[in-house]
């Protein structure tokens, strides 16, 4: 209806509904609230506006009056803020068996890998009614992955992972857009999530793939040399790795962490910063010898042997692959 | 002081002031006059702020289509960053302050001129000092990374011209430090015998309040800045990354000083609007002792509320928790004061002169700019409209809708006293209306535009946004013409306007029992104060009823 000239955003995600319930309450608080204000005003202006032999009556003021309207908007925020913070937390913890794409954001291009293997650049092909978490990294400066027809947005740091996930809801092609400003083509750093059927996104996923990340990695796992030293057994110089994701680590420092993505990644990257207790400082650096995309590949393939290790975080995209390749022949 | 009564009685009808006593160049530009100050400042600052809004024009005329045609990338990345560094740093912050500040703290307090007279016109040299930094900058190439120089861009991938830009805004920095040092030992030790704490116009506790936020805050940018120079130049591992780095870290010092700043540039303007909505009501500020401490509580929640810009940068979910909770509590004050003011118009004797308009326009946007305040401090909604025009419209109706149309409030109120000369008032009052609606014009649609999706900083955009940006542009326009009126009609009315009288608005306030323009030394002999904070009740009063008494 309005093509040039929405009023309103698509809304194809599980968090929007949430997100714009929200929003609609505060229009008609802060309605309310510019209503009564503005009416006050003219009503006033115009009530006592200045007439010859007119005096105005002075007030000092009435604490009763100033503690109400103190006391009154503060909880109205209290309600806004408890509101919010259940959207936001909501949006900020994904559900534990999310599809994972991997997101290494550059200047100004967005790539995207599925943890099956399907690359993608600047559009991201996901399935109706699945949860998909992306795990972000930027190559250089800071971006912003921000798609509004989901509402969510999650800045995407050098040097770091961060996380966002959703769900989405209804099939079509939606915006993607950088958020942060980060040089020349900022706003052209833009792409599209293509939202599939689900029979639809498993013809496409049955296309193209260089086999699961996990795999990627483990070949690099073993090109690097990693496995000389992180055996599969006690007997290692290094941590077995075997079931080491999402657990709790004792580190040499006395510290427990929990082994997530992050500390994987700094592992690779500063193995002296956080070490497992029991171990030698004697892991050389991989900074600069690896790549975010070969990092992603290491992380997917340490998180693959926890969860045959016994943890269920990432294999539930793997069952998903196999029938898809049968059931549907064209992209 | 006793130097104003030994005039020569030569020119019968223009008293000496502060403006007549000397002439020349040297004279200004020595001046320890803190209301030649104000006017070197009053100069300097239009100067910056045409500079500001030539960029922001070409800003929304870059937006009236969604490709990029007008100017290219790099240089539509360079407006943006310009137009944000020279109205914040060298328009908003020192504008009411710098300017009407200067020349009414003392006067309002009955003082012969600020505490440290000679500081003051040092921070004026520092600000002309940082400025002429900033013009060389912009002249020479100019800095593309916002005006909140995020890393590691700014440090390691821009090659535009960081180190001196920062070094512009660090100068500059040190004159804001100065005004508020100046401002805080003036109002502490300069009081004119009587005006106690209880009786100082909120002007005063506005600017009390700013104050402590320029001299506590401010040196946190100085620091930031000087490590992202140190970075840069330096390649010392601080925020980057691939240094060793944290990018975040950053953005804590940054917004540790930049939202605070915010306050600098809205308290002062919260002051202004209290002196005019007394004035033109005729009555006391309704809730003095709340208005007064709401100033001081919003400078002290605003240094404690910095990480709301950053609920999806990657702070912990907690962090994100408590301080969407304090941003809420610095909202209250601010609510306290918009109802306080609207009280004061009941039962008063309103008229509705330029000032007042600008005041009535103030609230409305104030109110609008609070509002969608709370819209960002609330966390899953900050999630999808951070980054986007929303937050741009938000900023714009507080730092323009607000700290500027007092700062115009403020201007044309006190016009008279400044020049001694009076602005055609119906003019003034078609310029506030024009600038009410072009602002609105301009600035409302973002907020659509905002929640639909549309990212700030972008050169070109998808072609669904047109519409809006189209209206935005169409706004800006209005609104240009509304800002180009004041200063004509200001600059023509110290030639051709009517002189003023000393009360040209029956005004209460020591500012308004001297002269217009005042002398150099403000009162011809030190005022004492034996009445309340805007007595307009025995102002008004002798003229029903004891005429042949009082004066």
């Amino acid at each position: 209806m309005f093509d040039n000239f929405p009023l309103w955003p698509d809304r194809a995600s599980t968090a929007a509904g949430n997100v714009d319930a929200l929003f609609i309450f505060l229009i008609i608080v802060s309605g309310l609230m510019t209503a009564l204000i503005f009416t006050a005003v003219v009503y006033f202006a115009a009530r006592y506006r200045r007439r010859p032999g007119v005096i105005a009556e002075q007030i000092e003021g009435s604490t009763p009056l100033e503690l109400t309207w103190s006391i009154i908007p503060f909880f109205v925020f209290l309600a806004i803020f408890a509101w919010g913070a259940v959207v936001y937390f909501k949006s900020r913890t994904p559900p534990r068996d999310s599809t994972e794409v991997y997101v290494v954001a550059k200047q100004w291009m967005w790539k995207l890998e599925h943890a099956e293997g399907q690359r993608e650049i600047n559009e991201l092909h996901v399935p109706v009614g699945r949860d998909v978490k992306l795990i972000m990294t930027s190559q250089d400066v800071i971006h912003s992955f921000f798609v509004p027809a989901f509402r969510i947005k999650q800045d995407v740091l050098p040097g770091r992972y961060t996380v966002e996930w959703f769900r989405a809801t209804k099939p079509g092609t939606y915006h993607l857009f950088c958020a942060e400003y980060c040089g020349t083509q900022h706003s052209g750093m833009i792409g599209s999530i293509v939202v599939m059927p689900p029979a639809e996104y498993e013809a496409w996923m049955s296309g193209g793939s260089t086999g699961p990340l996990s795999a990627t990695g483990e070949k690099i796992f073993a090109e690097l040399g990693c496995s000389t030293c992180h055996r599969t057994d006690a007997t290692g110089r290094g941590p077995n790795l075997q079931g080491v994701f999402g657990k709790p680590v004792q580190l040499a420092d006395g510290r427990t962490i929990t082994a997530d993505e992050n500390y994987i990644r700094e592992c690779i990257l500063d193995p002296g910063a956080k070490r497992v207790k029991g171990f030698q400082p004697i892991m050389p650096t991989f900074q600069g010898l690896v790549s975010e995309e070969q990092l992603n590949a290491l992380v997917a393939y340490v998180k693959s042997v926890s969860a045959e290790g016994g943890a269920k975080t990432s294999a539930a995209a793997a069952p998903d692959k196999n029938p898809a390749a049968g059931s549907q022949v064209n992209q | 002081m006793a130097t104003a009564i030994a005039q020569p009685p030569a020119q019968p009808i223009e008293r000496e002031n502060y403006l007549n006593k000397h002439y020349g160049v040297g004279s200004w530009l020595l001046t320890t006059d803190h209301k030649r100050i104000s006017l070197l400042y009053l100069m300097s600052i239009t100067f910056f702020f045409f500079i500001g809004g030539f960029f922001a024009l070409m800003i929304r005329l870059e937006l009236l289509t969604p490709a990029g045609d007008l100017v290219q990338a790099d240089t539509y990345n360079k407006l943006f960053t310009m137009h944000g560094m020279v109205m914040i740093f060298f328009f908003l912050i020192p504008s009411i302050p710098a300017v009407l500040g200067n020349f009414l703290v003392p006067m309002m307090i009955g003082a012969k001129d600020l505490a440290f007279p000679r500081i003051n016109l040092l921070s004026w040299y520092l600000y002309i000092i940082g400025g002429v930094l900033m013009l060389h900058c912009m002249l020479t190439g100019g800095v593309d990374t916002g005006w909140t120089f995020y890393t590691p861009f700014s440090t390691a991938f821009t090659n535009t011209k960081i180190v001196e830009a920062g070094l512009a805004i660090f100068v500059a920095g040190f004159s804001s430090i100065l005004t508020g040092l100046n401002f805080i030992v003036t109002i502490h030790r300069m009081r004119a015998p009587g005006m106690t704490w209880s009786r100082l116009p909120l002007f005063i506790w506005a600017h009390y309040a700013t104050s402590i936020i320029q001299i506590l805050g401010t040196p946190v940018i100085a620091i930031t800045l000087v490590l992202v120079v140190a970075e840069r130049a330096l390649h010392l591992g601080i925020f980057d990354p691939k240094l060793g780095g944290d990018p975040l870290l950053f953005q804590h010092l940054f917004w540790f000083y930049s939202h605070p700043a915010v306050y600098i540039m809205i308290l002062p303007s919260m002051g202004v609007v209290s002196e005019i909505i007394a004035c033109f009501s005729r009555k006391r500020i309704f809730g003095y002792t709340f208005v007064a401490l709401s100033s001081i509580s919003i400078a002290v929640f605003g240094f404690v509320v910095w990480a709301h810009h950053m609920f999806v940068a990657g702070i912990s979910v907690y962090a994100a928790l408590v301080f969407s909770i304090l941003s809420y509590a610095v909202a209250v004050p601010s609510a306290i004061k918009v109802f306080n003011w609207t009280a004061t118009l009941y039962k008063g004797s309103i008229r509705y002169d330029a000032p007042m308009l600008y005041a009535f326009g103030f609230l409305g946007l104030f109110t609008i700019g609070g509002l969608t305040g709370l819209f960002l401090a609330a966390l899953g909604i900050d999630m999808h409209v951070h980054d986007t025009y929303f937050v741009i419209a938000h900023f714009h109706y507080i730092m323009v809708g607000g700290a500027l149309m007092g700062y115009l409030g403020g201007m044309h109120f006190w016009w008279p006293k400044i020049s001694g000369k009076l602005y055609p008032e119906g003019w003034a009052r078609l310029a506030a209306l024009i600038v009410f609606i072009g602002f609105n014009l301009t600035f409302f649609p973002q907020f659509i535009l905002g929640y639909v999706g549309m990212p700030r900083r972008y050169y070109q955009y998808p072609p669904e946004f047109q519409v809006l940006n189209v209206l935005s542009t169409a706004g800006a326009t209005v609104l240009g013409i509304g800002y180009l009126l004041p200063m004509i009609y200001f600059l023509w009315s110290m030639r051709y306007g009517k002189p003023a009288p000393d009360n040209p608005w029956n005004a209460a306030g020591l500012e308004w029992k001297t002269q217009s323009p005042p002398t150099t030394y403000n009162f011809e002999e030190e005022p004492v104060v034996t009445w309340e904070a805007y007595n307009y009740e025995e102002l008004d009063a002798p003229q029903k009823q004891e005429v042949p008494v009082a004066r």
